[in-house]
């Protein structure tokens, strides 16, 4: 994992990276892109969640990246089993949006919100702060996170690119 | 998914019929709102990844048009009517007359043409399905989204994402004059809605 080298996070995947590689994941819409990153090391995680919490799942063998109560304890074990160090680690997110806001009415249709409540509600249970967020709306986002800067970009058809 | 278990082959063949039937109407209407023909593909019903889902319209960040309509009912579900911009423009110029937008700044005529659209076809296909089935299946208000295609579509997974990391769809493809895609019908029933499905059509689940 070099400079350059381009790491995607799928839809309910999750990844790390250092040595200035990025991690992306695409077309985020009622989904959040988690990251951590601990600038000491420049490493790098990010997480694709898509609904906010494991007690719902049904599956046989629970994928742990899906859900926001799983993903941030897995993926700080993954990023302390390179060393971080939890106290260092600073987050930003962007996603959680309503793609189709016609019917308010039932849980599922807002499902981007609550993803956002629960990622924070996760990230508050191991005091890690959320630096910065760029989450709602009702627009799609591509994001990037750039594990020798911390930067993280977000792109989207209505705005273009814009960092936090 | 254990939907498969038994009569696997049989069943992928009765929702290629659903699909068939449902589309059929919707080409129909398609082809009669732009007086022109509207063919379509033989549908496909595929088990798919998430990940795979968007790649059927050209990749996750491929900017599509999306009209999107939740079917309520007996067998409810998700139903997108998915086209690129190109062929959305077309349809536009083939309906209102006039040279719509190059770029994504819709005019709201258009967005509301092309909400209209999607109105009219999904509400052929979800009448001809009823009909077919005898269950109760009614489309909820359209909401269109001109956005990627990922963003979009993992909205219509969410039903699928509590069980596993796969999701089933009816998809059918329209063309115009055998090659281009003018559009995708997507039909992703809920996964409480197939055991319905089968029954209704006399399928042993």
């Amino acid at each position: 994992m070099t400079e350059g080298t381009l790491i995607k996070v799928g839809m309910a995947d999750l990844n790390i990276a250092e040595g200035g590689a990025v991690l992306k994941t695409t077309g985020l819409g009622s989904c959040v892109g988690l990251t951590l990153y601990d600038p000491h090391l420049r490493l790098g995680g990010m997480a694709h969640i898509m609904l906010p919490s494991s007690e719902i799942a049904r599956e046989g063998q629970l994928n742990i990246a899906k859900y926001a109560d799983t993903a941030v304890p897995e993926l700080l074990t993954r990023m302390k089993s390179k060393g971080a160090v939890t106290a260092r680690l600073i987050a930003k997110m962007a996603g959680g949006a309503q793609m189709f806001a016609f019917m308010g009415g039932t849980d599922t249709m807002r499902i981007g919100p609550r993803n956002v409540e629960a990622t924070k509600q996760a990230l508050e249970l191991f005091s890690i702060p959320l630096v910065s967020e760029d989450t709602g709306g009702n627009y799609g986002r591509t994001v990037e996170l750039d594990s020798h800067s911390g930067v993280f970009s977000i792109r989207s058809v209505q705005f273009g690119v814009k960092e936090i | 998914m254990n939907l498969f278990r038994n009569n696997a082959d049989f069943k992928l063949d009765v929702l290629r019929e659903v699909g068939n039937i449902g589309a059929g109407n919707a080409a129909t209407a398609l082809s009669t709102l732009l007086n022109k023909p509207v063919d379509m593909a033989v549908p496909t019903v595929n088990l798919l990844p998430f990940e795979a889902i968007a790649e059927r319209v050209g990749g996750s960040e491929a900017v599509v048009v999306a009209i999107f309509l939740r079917v309520e009912g007996d067998a409810p579900g998700n139903m997108f009517f998915i086209i690129n911009r190109e062929p959305a423009r077309r349809i536009l110029q083939g309906l209102l007359g006039f040279n719509a937008a190059e770029n994504d700044d819709y005019s709201e005529l258009e967005l509301s043409a092309l909400n209209e659209i999607g109105n009219i076809l999904a509400g052929s296909y979800l009448s001809s399905l009823a009909d077919f089935t005898g269950l109760r299946m009614s489309p909820t208000v359209p909401s269109l989204a001109v956005d990627m295609a990922g963003a979009i579509l993992s909205y219509g997974l969410l039903q699928f994402g509590t069980m596993g990391d796969d999701a089933l769809l009816i998809d059918t493809t329209f063309l115009e004059g055998h090659q281009e895609a003018e559009g995708h019908f997507f039909l992703i029933p809920d996964p409480e809605s197939f055991e319905k499905l089968f029954r209704a059509l006399g399928v042993p689940f």
